[in-house]
């Protein structure tokens, strides 16, 4: 009743004695037990997961208790597995465990914060006019922009409501759009997968009204270029349980226990039962303890050790004692045999050669041999039976234009004979000729090795003759395999110094010969015995270097060798920011707004934030340093930006903004001149009426104007080149140390106008959806309050686990924070009100690329031509982008905004170039979510009101979750392959998956032809799966797997067959070291940023508990042998510089790091104990404050099979392992605090080059 | 001014009791998770150590000092031989010690919970409160020998522990015997009495725990708890 009273028991408290006097019982109150029992109890639980970009997509518990979201602990019921594999539970780790933290954290955002000076600014004009014209009269005038914009990132929020910030927002949206064109509104959202609504509600909200999106795979260079180059595939990849199925297993450039850790697990199991485990690493990173092997090379040389293996798999398996498993794979499913024509070279010292051209053609040959349909896009084949020429089925000619003829059958495509391709020339050659191969190792070897390689005449139907060789063939000299054939360049035995030989690969990766040859060796021989169960786990640390493609094309020529690819248990396996979106036609129309209007307007990031971050203005990297020796000596002395614009105006690659003119005044004129406008357009630019905004960044006309951020940190993680976000994008304080290409009076990009004066401040609004206070909110003009993932609706899937499971609001969203959907909602209403005045119905010009898995694929076969240059007519859709005109109806954007539109059962939906009729599943969809009752455009369609609403949209429309959909899109393909793929998914034909469902458990997803791998009972997901059990083709030129690239371009940068490049100079020290020293011993180091331990790229890392676990701040790993040279001990306080940047950071000294290397483990915000930097007088930057995106011509290449662009599928990526940094100790650790005044005044603008101290350091 | 005199230290006295026992008892009853120390050592230990030690020593001393000295009848340590004027100096030289010390720590503590901003920040407005009352009524008993040396006979001694005496044995009038005290005693009776008002309202309330623990002197190495 009492704790009083019923302490008041001193006489009879103590009932019992034992041990004599040592011990007492006794009887007494207990109630305050309770307390213990009653921590551990709770109201609810409620299943979610986090919604950040991570691979893991673990399923969690979320407790409720007194309303308050307490803690989490992991779900344990996924679906079961097959009984000889263990179960994919417990799927977490400790950063997932942390998140209940940011809850009720100070890093919260509540309500609607906006930048004080710019809320000053709008109440001011808000009182004399409209909204609209409020935004016109701030951003457009020169000082009151640069009032606000100046002081992005210097704190001064303050808060605001929902009605004044929605205002704003969609005043500016209006305004932008009316002025400029919509597709200066821009929105950049990364990894739908990881909340596919969320990640929708924008991205529909911008493709309403016209937007573009911004790709983010590729920006984060997590997108491997040379998956699209050999497989016509963006990243298909094995589950994580596939691993357990492998007998060998190499881990290269993968940290799997520390960024895969909840799959780890499968890799520790599969070691039980005999497998071998093979890390291969640089440093000593926490894989390398599961290696029975390690392989240490000097990091950026992988390509080498790849190569180097593949020379002793080529000899010991291909040549020596052949395989037959290797054999008769590499006829089938590569491009082993194929013809590639040879043309002449002269060489520098006057001697004439041979180079490798590109494949021939059934167009080349006398009668095309029977094709009439796209001869230009089907390759050739000698067949060994009966010695004739054979194009053979499954080549991308078809694919399209015809039916029941795309497909791996070993047939000769016209006359359907069985035909066995053959590998060699060697038996029955016309002769033996010295073919030249770009050489790029250094100067250990000549720039152009010749190799003797067998050929055979062929006439051509144009008349002449021309020499042909197999790809097989071209691979052996490549290798350096000596053959018999005579000649030069080629290595007998495994010490002779010649690229590509073990001896050599020991040379240049420090990898001992005898190590190469065994792990090579044991890895084919595997694969051989198991058929292709020997795999590679591969990530972020070898696909972030500038030459990633040859690293990996290194790696998957050895799988594809060894026939892996397609097989359970073997293959590559990539894994890094790849969150597959498994539902994802079933996405697509809620994100792109398909069911509206068609084209939506999509953008590659890549290129986007090089041109308007200006990165281009600081390139450093000349062209001639990257071409090959062998390149066409024709070809245009260009700067790397301008490539992307000549890919641009190609329809190679999509531009955003993309025509100087506002395309709505495009059709405007048009229309006045009683025009079609796409003529009307063609005309235009062909007479440079009409220019592309890519061809002048710096032209106001052509600036981003509007930015949306949400579930992403660009500025505080992914965005290369921070410093010149900073100063360029965002014209705010900054560290950008480096003169630009006009400064330094170097040569200028050909095909750019050119400005002396870089602009600044491109951006006039640039808005934030997050949860918590990260770096790129501090930096916006308005942040919004999202739901954190605990608060809202919504679905996840990922690439390592074959379920689909919830996002579920355990509690509603706190403060006054609302989910993502619920934003856009607001924004479009808002917008949809205020554009009834201004712009009503408008008709705009959108401009498409030729698209990936689309028949505009098929752009130039046989050569590159410029229509600009008049080499070719202009053509939209073939040799320049597609154009249509899509009308908007502005004022309706909200009513679209929350129902299904038409065009799905009109049109019907599909996805990589297979469609279906949906009719039915709108249907369903209506009497599931209801349909819309209110008056006008959307009155009678089905509703998307909630996220739930559009969740079921998802999920009935994709094959994925929907088993009649599934079937329905088998069927599709077999019409093109002619074979019958419906047993795939007839025994899930009824299963529909609803998101009440996978609240109650994650569900297995069903079979469908958007991915190249099966959901079975029999077999683990394994990417290539169907490509080699059902004959669907790769989705390239010739429909097999690609040793050989023959696209002009990839010839011209040495890229037609693999070879080793080291990284590249990016030449960012030298003019800074003896400018910014401080006196110390300075480093020079190749910065390395691989993913961390604390935290999934930036969330986390400024979590308390995660805090606690690390340094608790910005930190940098750096070898024991260099910080004492330079004396530095651990836990200094380092300053880490090049021309791009500078950072400040404390020092990690650890054996873990070899020499030459500073590591720092990417994406620590700049938010968390950062101090002052010595070099600039500004606090110090994030990790990508010293790096730049450099670009590469290659993933320009557009409108070829493989190589056409898609969203995220292909084109350029942000690179930046390359980069050297300067590191030493700090003198002095300002950590700059108190109020601005007028020695640190607010709004510091332009670069911080006047505080170079100028003292010189001695250099290590 | 009788009235006032009588209200003062004839009634207030009994309800600053009835306060602090009452309130310390229902707080200890309603809100066990608050009764604590509220200890700030997690947060800064350095200064803590003399600061808390040093006020810990003094100011046990002077509680027991002011309980023996008031409440300890005049007959008993007269007939123990000790003089009423030695009594005094006795008190005297031994509070002032003991005074100075607790001045020492609480003007540590002070300082500490006033400038350090970690400490400062996670204050509660009564931990700077009781912390300055303390302060002031211990400078006020201070200052109060200096009055005490003027009249070295010991016979305001006399009536303050005559006023002590009748207030715990329930006699009336009490308040009488202090109309001729001088003023500082007054004062300082009255913050001293006031502290009681604030005990069960503060982290004082730990002072009963503090006193609970001699207990541990004598228990069994072995505690086992019966069931249900």
């Amino acid at each position: 009743m009492s704790h009083f009273i019923d302490r008041l028991s001193f006489f009879k408290k103590n009932v019992d004695n034992f041990s004599g006097d040592h011990g007492v019982v006794t009887s007494e109150d207990r109630s305050w037990e309770n307390a213990y029992r009653q921590r551990w109890q709770h109201d609810k639980i409620v299943r979610s997961t986090h919604g950040v970009n991570c691979t893991g997509s673990c399923s969690w518990k979320i407790y409720v208790k007194n309303g308050l979201i307490t803690w989490e602990t992991q779900q344990t019921d996924y679906p079961r597995t097959r009984p000889d594999l263990p179960n994919h539970e417990p799927r977490g780790c400790p950063r997932g465990a942390s998140y209940s933290w940011y809850v009720y954290s100070a890093q919260r955002v509540k309500y609607p914060m906006i930048r004080g000076r710019l809320m000053e600014l709008w109440r001011e004009a808000r009182k004399s006019m409209e909204p609209v014209e409020a935004w016109k009269a701030i951003s457009q005038n020169p000082e009151t922009a640069k009032k606000y914009k100046s002081v992005r990132g210097q704190g001064g929020f303050v808060r605001a409501s929902w009605d004044e910030v929605s205002e704003m927002i969609a005043a500016a949206n209006v305004f932008t759009a009316k002025e400029f064109g919509p597709d200066r509104v821009i929105g950049f959202s990364p990894i739908p997968a990881m909340s596919m609504v969320s990640y929708a509600a924008g991205s529909r909200y911008l493709s309403l009204i016209g937007g573009a999106c911004l790709s983010f795979y590729d920006w984060y260079c997590d997108l491997p270029p040379a998956s699209p180059q050999v497989w016509g595939e963006q990243t298909d990849v094995p589950e994580s349980a596939d691993w357990y199925n492998s007998t060998y297993l190499m881990v290269w450039g993968s940290n799997v226990p520390q960024t895969r850790t909840p799959d780890a697990h499968f890799m520790t199991e599969v070691r039980y039962k005999g497998t071998k485990v093979v890390a291969v690493a640089s440093d000593y990173s926490e894989m390398v303890k599961f290696g029975d092997i390690w392989l240490a090379p000097k990091q950026g040389t992988d390509a080498a050790l790849a190569m180097a293996m593949g020379h002793v798999i080529l000899k010991e398996f291909h040549l020596d004692n052949k395989s037959e498993y290797f054999d008769g794979y590499c006829r089938q499913y590569t491009d082993m045999p194929m013809l590639v024509m040879l043309k002449d070279f002269p060489m520098k010292d006057g001697t004439a050669t041979l180079v490798p051209d590109r494949f021939l053609r059934a167009s080349d040959l006398d009668g095309k041999l029977g094709q009439e349909n796209n001869p230009d896009w089907k390759t050739i084949v000698v067949d060994e039976t009966s010695g004739n020429l054979s194009a053979p089925n499954g080549s991308i000619g078809f694919r399209w234009g015809q039916a029941g003829v795309w497909n791996l059958e070993m047939k000769d495509g016209a006359s359907k004979a069985e035909i066995k391709p053959q590998l060699t020339l060697i038996d029955g050659k016309d002769g033996v000729v010295g073919v030249g191969f770009p050489y790029f190792g250094g100067t250990d070897a000549k720039d152009v090795q010749v190799r003797n390689v067998p050929f055979k005449t062929l006439k051509l139907s144009g008349g002449g003759e021309v020499k042909v060789v197999t790809v097989y063939d071209m691979m052996m000299a490549n290798y350096g395999l000596d053959r018999g054939l005579g000649g030069g360049n080629v290595a007998t035995s495994y010490d002779d110094m010649v690229p590509y030989t073990p001896a050599w690969g020991e040379k240049h990766t420090g990898v001992k010969r005898a190590d190469i040859i065994t792990v090579a060796r044991e890895f084919a021989d595997n694969a051989n015995r198991t058929h292709g169960k020997s795999m590679v786990i591969v990530g972020a640390g070898l696909n972030h270097w500038y030459h990633m493609d040859m690293i990996y094309r290194g790696i998957i020529n050895m799988l594809m060798m060894c026939g892996c690819i397609g097989k359970s248990g073997g293959g590559w396996s990539h894994y890094v920011g790849q969150e597959k979106l498994r539902p994802q036609t079933g996405w697509a129309p809620l994100a792109f707004a398909l069911d509206w209007q068609r084209p939506p307007r999509q953008m590659n990031g890549t290129s986007f934030f090089y041109a308007h971050t200006s990165q281009w203005r600081h390139e450093k990297l000349n062209v001639a340093e990257i071409t090959s020796p062998t390149a066409d000596a024709n070809a245009e002395d260009y700067r790397l930006i301008d490539f992307n614009v000549k890919s641009e105006r190609m329809g190679w690659l999509p531009s955003a903004p993309q025509l100087q003119t506002n395309p709505m005044e495009v059709v405007k004129a048009a229309e006045a001149a009683g025009m079609d406008p796409v003529k009307y357009a063609v005309e235009q630019l062909k007479s440079g009426a009409l220019k592309m905004s890519c061809e002048d960044p710096d032209n106001p006309k052509n600036f981003p104007r509007n930015m949306f951020v949400w579930r992403s940190n660009i500025m505080g993680s992914s965005g290369k080149g921070h410093e010149y976000f900073m100063k360029y994008l965002l014209g705010t304080q900054n560290a950008v140390f480096g003169p630009d290409l006009g400064e330094l009076g170097e040569e200028k990009p050909k095909e750019v106008v050119w400005h002396d004066k870089g602009a600044e401040g491109k951006l006039d609004l640039l808005v934030t959806l997050d949860f918590r206070m990260s770096t790129t909110c501090l930096y916006s003009d308005i942040v919004l309050p999202t739901a954190t993932w605990y608060e809202k609706d919504d679905l996840n899937t990922s690439d390592m686990h074959p379920f689909i499971h919830p996002l579920s609001e355990a509690v509603q969203p706190l403060w006054q924070s609302k989910s993502d959907w619920e934003i856009y909602k607001t924004i479009a209403k808002k917008f949809s009100e205020l554009a009834v005045k201004h712009l009503g119905t408008q008709k705009d010009l959108v401009l498409t690329p030729l698209m990936h898995d689309t028949p505009g694929e098929l752009g130039q076969a046989l050569g590159v031509k410029d229509w600009k240059k008049g080499e070719c007519e202009a053509i939209p859709g073939k040799t320049m982008p597609a154009m249509t005109v899509v009308t908007r109806d502005y004022a309706d954007t909200y009513k679209k905004f929350t129902s299904i539109g038409p065009l799905m059962t009109k049109i019907g939906n599909g996805g990589k170039g297979i469609a279906w009729n949906t009719e039915s599943e709108i249907k369903q969809l209506a009497d599931l979510n209801r349909t819309v009752q209110e008056e006008g455009i959307s009155k009678g369609l089905p509703r998307i009101e909630s996220a739930i609403d559009a969740c079921e949209m998802i999920l009935m429309l994709a094959p994925e979750t929907n088993g009649q959909v599934s079937l329905k899109a088998w069927e599709a393909l077999s019409k093109i392959t002619g074979r019958d793929h419906r047993h795939l998914a007839l025994t899930r034909e009824d299963d529909k998956i609803r998101f009440r469902d996978i609240q109650a458990q994650p569900r297995k997803i069903i079979s469908s032809p958007t991915w190249s791998g099966i959901e079975s009972e029999h077999v683990s997901y394994t990417a290539g799966y169907t490509n080699v059990h059902e004959y669907i083709p790769w989705r390239t030129l010739t429909g097999r797997q690609q040793f050989y690239q023959d696209h002009k371009w990839m010839l011209d940068f040495g890229e037609g067959l693999c070879v080793y490049k080291p990284a590249i100079d990016t030449k960012t020290i030298k003019p800074v070291i003896d400018k910014l020293g401080n006196g110390n011993t300075q480093l020079v180091l190749n910065w390395i940023t691989p993913h961390q331990k604390w935290g999934i790229h930036s969330t986390y890392s400024d979590n308390l508990r995660m805090l606690t676990l690390s340094r608790g701040g910005p930190h940098v790993w750096i070898s024991e042998p260099e910080a004492k040279a330079a004396g530095i001990v651990d836990n200094d306080w380092i300053e880490v510089y090049n021309i791009n940047g500078t950072i400040t950071a404390r020092a990690v000294v650890s054996q873990r790091v070899p020499r030459g290397m500073a590591l720092m483990y990417h994406a620590q915000e700049k938010i968390i104990n950062v101090p002052g930097a010595e070099t600039s007088g500004f606090r110090g930057g994030i990790h990508n404050s010293v790096t730049r995106t450099v670009t590469k011509p290659t993933h320009m290449i557009g409108g070829y099979a493989q190589q056409a662009w898609g969203f995220n599928y292909y084109g350029t990526v942000g690179s930046n392992r390359d980069e050297f940094v300067v590191v030493r100790k700090m003198n002095k650790v300002d950590w700059m605090e108190g109020p601005l005044d007028e020695n640190r005044p607010a709004g510091i603008h332009g670069s911080a080059r006047n505080q170079f101290s100028g003292k010189k350091g001695n250099t290590k | 001014m009788d009235y006032l005199n009588n209200a003062l230290f004839g009634i207030y006295p009994y309800i600053a009791l009835a306060i602090f026992l009452l309130g310390s008892l229902i707080r200890f009853d309603r809100e066990q998770y608050t009764w604590k120390s509220d200890s700030s050592q997690l947060l800064r230990a350095k200064q803590l150590r003399w600061g808390s030690s040093l006020f810990h020593i003094g100011v046990l001393f002077l509680f027991f000092g002011h309980m023996v000295g008031l409440l300890t009848p005049h007959w008993l340590y007269e007939g123990m031989g000790l003089s009423t004027p030695n009594k005094q100096m006795l008190a005297i030289v031994s509070g002032g010690i003991a005074g100075l010390i607790c001045l020492a720590g609480i003007t540590l503590l002070l300082l500490r919970r006033l400038l350090d901003e970690r400490i400062r920040a996670t204050s509660k407005p009564m931990d700077i409160i009781i912390l300055l009352w303390i302060f002031v009524t211990l400078v006020l008993g201070l200052i109060s020998i200096l009055f005490s040396l003027q009249h070295k006979d010991g016979s305001v001694m006399l009536l303050l522990g005559q006023w002590a005496q009748s207030i715990v044995t329930f006699r009336g009038g009490a308040a009488d015997a202090l109309l001729t005290v001088p003023l500082i005693y007054k004062i300082h009776l009255m913050f001293g009495m006031t502290v009681f008002v604030l005990f069960p309202f503060t982290r004082l309330v730990h002072v009963w725990s503090g006193f609970a623990v001699v207990t541990y002197l004598t228990r069994s190495y072995q505690i086992v708890r019966q069931r249900g």
